[in-house]
């Protein structure tokens, strides 16, 4: 009998164990790129990612953080690899990241699935905020279009009347192209997307860039590419002659190799680091002490999914099967964003303000400076195909 | 008009790069009668080489000069380690053999210089473009390329052509074992030939690494492209990859110039955008399926063996 009394215990203790331990800590797939030219990017998300988790004490809502890092290799196909393996092996509660429309859009279907609450932190495919939208999926970033909207009011207000456009060939470059188009009053007169990753060698491009005479090109490229356009625009001798307007082609990451040449090019965002906002100036300072260096805008919407987190961990106590409740905190979108505060649109998407920016030298060092705002408010116009199931 | 010959310039530097790529690779292939595939791990590790040199030295002139002798090395190393068991073996074997190089290069570049590449960069004077004729501006890193690979081709045609050390390898293409009989040291020879091929392959990457990306597999895509020059040139024929070379750069160039708006006036926009560039590198596979058909030893064959 007392045996039996023993055993009945130690099966008592062994089914409670696994369900206490489950709850003990949380479990984050973050999963962004981390080898060959735009390794930078993801590696400046982790840094963020890593510098918020330590302002919160490494713990959201109170219970301790285990992030799991993968490299999608900038291939869609390797990225839903690395997504399915947090789910189905990792059993991961959140997946944190992903920089490119492609890998995202590959990645939904099991993200959608297998209802896994996802902060996207930078991929804006339109898709995501139309008719592909989830109820577990939120974005710390835009859509793809929003910021060469931006750029687009940008080129009217300075009476750009004729452009050439060029981008990369894939999700985003097409939606990037699709933006500007939406809000630049002139006449396009061209439109190149040029093979990605691949193709860095832009000089046919240039060439009929600076055959078709426009008053402006307007550039896409992100990570080390964005670097190597920019060299060959000046390198082609295009610099004095057309002016480059661009989107998230010079950051905080290409500044120190583009160095002068990433002067006089404005660009648009939803982040600079001088944004004067408590919450950003801690960051910024923090990121700097720690890195000698200025945060990107991949890092500091990397740094917003922490709080954010933080408030959906929060208003479930910790019990991460209560994902409704989850959902409706994070639309509240209730914690300090370094960008200042903003809303989710219905769709989870961030109606947020867009500025412009510019490089400086500020003492030797080049560093990003906000000169305006270009929008406020600015929300992204794929919302209503967007029929969020409940 | 002018845009047409502006066009042609990029046509001609890429195909100087190509050159620069098949001349190592068709020098190996019709001499030492060898398939190279790790050919494109030469040119990376030149490019990395480079880069290391021109950060140490501070120096884009200096990292180039050491640049080259250490890929020379790194080739002569490679072949007395690597290459000189397997000359005697099947075509398939050195596939085999040198596919394993390929990746063995991608791992030992990784451990070395890490996953996220290098890049070069160029002197302040070299990022402007200069007036070519009236009208037309060009870059001056891509004339320089240009004219530092018209260079090369001169040394190595008067090497080859002119010197008693290119009469022998002319002559082991010819009679390997004749040429042993007379008392040359083929071996020897046969390792200077490939510590040159690596040589050209290597300043290949290093020409290309300030207008791209110094990475792991850098050298594979182009890898094929040289490949068909050497098919289209003739195996074993400096001349005949020379003039390929040309060909296959105007056409790829001239294919991503004009073919995306002509298919764009046939179908959608990102239809063009798509198309274009495939249709141009289907030209280029489609010249070298004429070629084996109607010449099926190139354009320039090299002296008979």
């Amino acid at each position: 009998m007392k045996r039996l009394l023993l055993a009945s215990c130690a099966i008592a203790a062994l089914a409670v164990a696994p369900a206490a331990a489950q709850q003990k800590t949380v479990k984050i797939g973050f999963v962004s790129t981390f080898s060959g030219p735009v390794a930078a990017i993801g590696n400046d998300m982790r840094n963020s990612f890593e510098l918020a988790l330590d302002h919160h004490g490494r713990k959201l809502g109170g219970l301790p953080v285990e992030v799991i890092y993968e490299d999608d290799q900038v291939k869609p196909e390797v990225g839903v690899q690395k997504v399915q393996k947090l789910i189905e092996s990792d059993k991961v509660d959140f997946i944190v990241g992903i920089i490119w429309s492609n890998v995202l859009l590959a990645s939904l279907k099991p993200i959608i699935d297998s209802k896994t609450f996802t902060i996207v932190t930078n991929a804006g495919a339109s898709q995501l905020s139309g008719e592909m939208c989830s109820p577990y999926v939120f974005s710390t970033s835009w859509n793809n279009d929003q910021t060469p909207q931006a750029i687009g009011t940008y080129m009217n207000q300075k009476g750009v009347k004729t452009a050439f456009l060029i981008g990369p060939n894939y999700a985003a470059g097409k939606d990037m192209l699709e933006g500007v188009a939406a809000t630049f009053k002139g006449n396009i007169v061209g439109r190149e997307l040029t093979t990605w990753p691949t193709q860095v060698d832009f000089q046919a491009e240039l060439s009929k860039a600076r055959n078709a005479k426009p008053d402006a090109i307007f550039a896409f490229y992100p990570g080390g590419p964005g670097i190597q356009f920019i060299t060959q625009y000046a390198q082609s001798g295009l610099k004095g002659q057309i002016p480059l307007y661009t989107a998230f082609t010079i950051d905080s990451l290409s500044l120190p190799r583009l160095k002068d040449l990433g002067l006089g090019i404005p660009g648009a965002q939803q982040w600079v680091r001088d944004l004067p906002n408590e919450a950003n100036k801690k960051y910024v300072a923090d990121f700097r002490a720690k890195h000698k260096t200025d945060p990107s805008f991949y890092g500091s919407q990397t740094y917003d999914a922490v709080p954010l987190l933080d408030s959906v961990v929060k208003a479930v106590n910790g019990d991460l099967t209560k994902k409704d409740a989850m959902r409706d905190a994070a639309r509240k979108a209730d914690f300090k964003s370094v960008r200042g505060n903003f809303k989710f649109g219905p769709n989870h998407i961030p109606i947020q303000n867009f500025y412009l920016q510019e490089a400086i030298n500020e003492g030797g060092e080049f560093r990003m400076k906000t000169v305006a705002t270009i929008v406020e408010n600015d929300q992204d116009k794929h919302f209503q195909k967007c029929k969020m199931p409940n | 008009m002018l845009y047409l010959l502006e066009q042609s310039l990029n046509g001609i530097q890429l195909g100087m790069l190509l050159f620069l790529l098949a001349a190592g690779l068709t020098l190996i292939f019709g001499i030492m009668d060898f398939v190279n595939l790790a050919h494109g791990s030469l040119y990376m590790l030149g490019a990395y080489f480079a880069a290391t040199f021109v950060g140490l030295t501070d120096s884009f002139l200096a990292g180039i000069a050491l640049g080259l002798v250490a890929t020379f090395f790194a080739g002569i190393v490679l072949e007395v380690i690597a290459i000189r068991p397997l000359y005697g073996r099947d075509h398939l074997d050195h596939v085999l053999g040198t596919f394993g190089l390929l990746i063995f290069f991608n791992e030992l570049v990784r451990l070395i210089w890490g996953p996220a590449g290098l890049t070069i960069s160029l002197p302040s004077q070299m990022l402007t473009a200069v007036q070519v004729i009236p009208g037309i501006y060009y870059p001056i890193y891509r004339l320089v390329t240009i004219g530092a690979t018209l260079t090369v081709a001169l040394l190595l045609y008067i090497l080859v052509m002119r010197t008693r050390v290119g009469m022998l390898i002319r002559a082991g293409a010819s009679n390997r074992e004749m040429v042993g009989a007379l008392g040359v040291n083929i071996k020897l020879l046969y390792t200077l030939v490939f510590g040159l091929g690596a040589a050209l392959a290597g300043f290949a990457g290093m020409m290309q690494a300030p207008l791209a990306f110094v990475q792991i597999g850098m050298g594979e895509n182009i890898l094929i492209l040289a490949f068909v020059v050497i098919i289209i040139g003739g195996i074993g024929s400096i001349r005949g990859a020379f003039v390929a070379a040309i060909i296959v750069g105007l056409i790829d160039t001239m294919g991503r110039a004009f073919l995306p708006d002509l298919v764009r006036t046939f179908l959608s926009y990102s239809a063009g955008s798509s198309a274009g560039p495939a249709l141009s590198s289907m030209l280029i596979y489609t010249l070298m399926a004429l070629v084996l058909i109607f010449r099926p030893e190139g354009l320039f064959p090299a002296s008979s063996k």
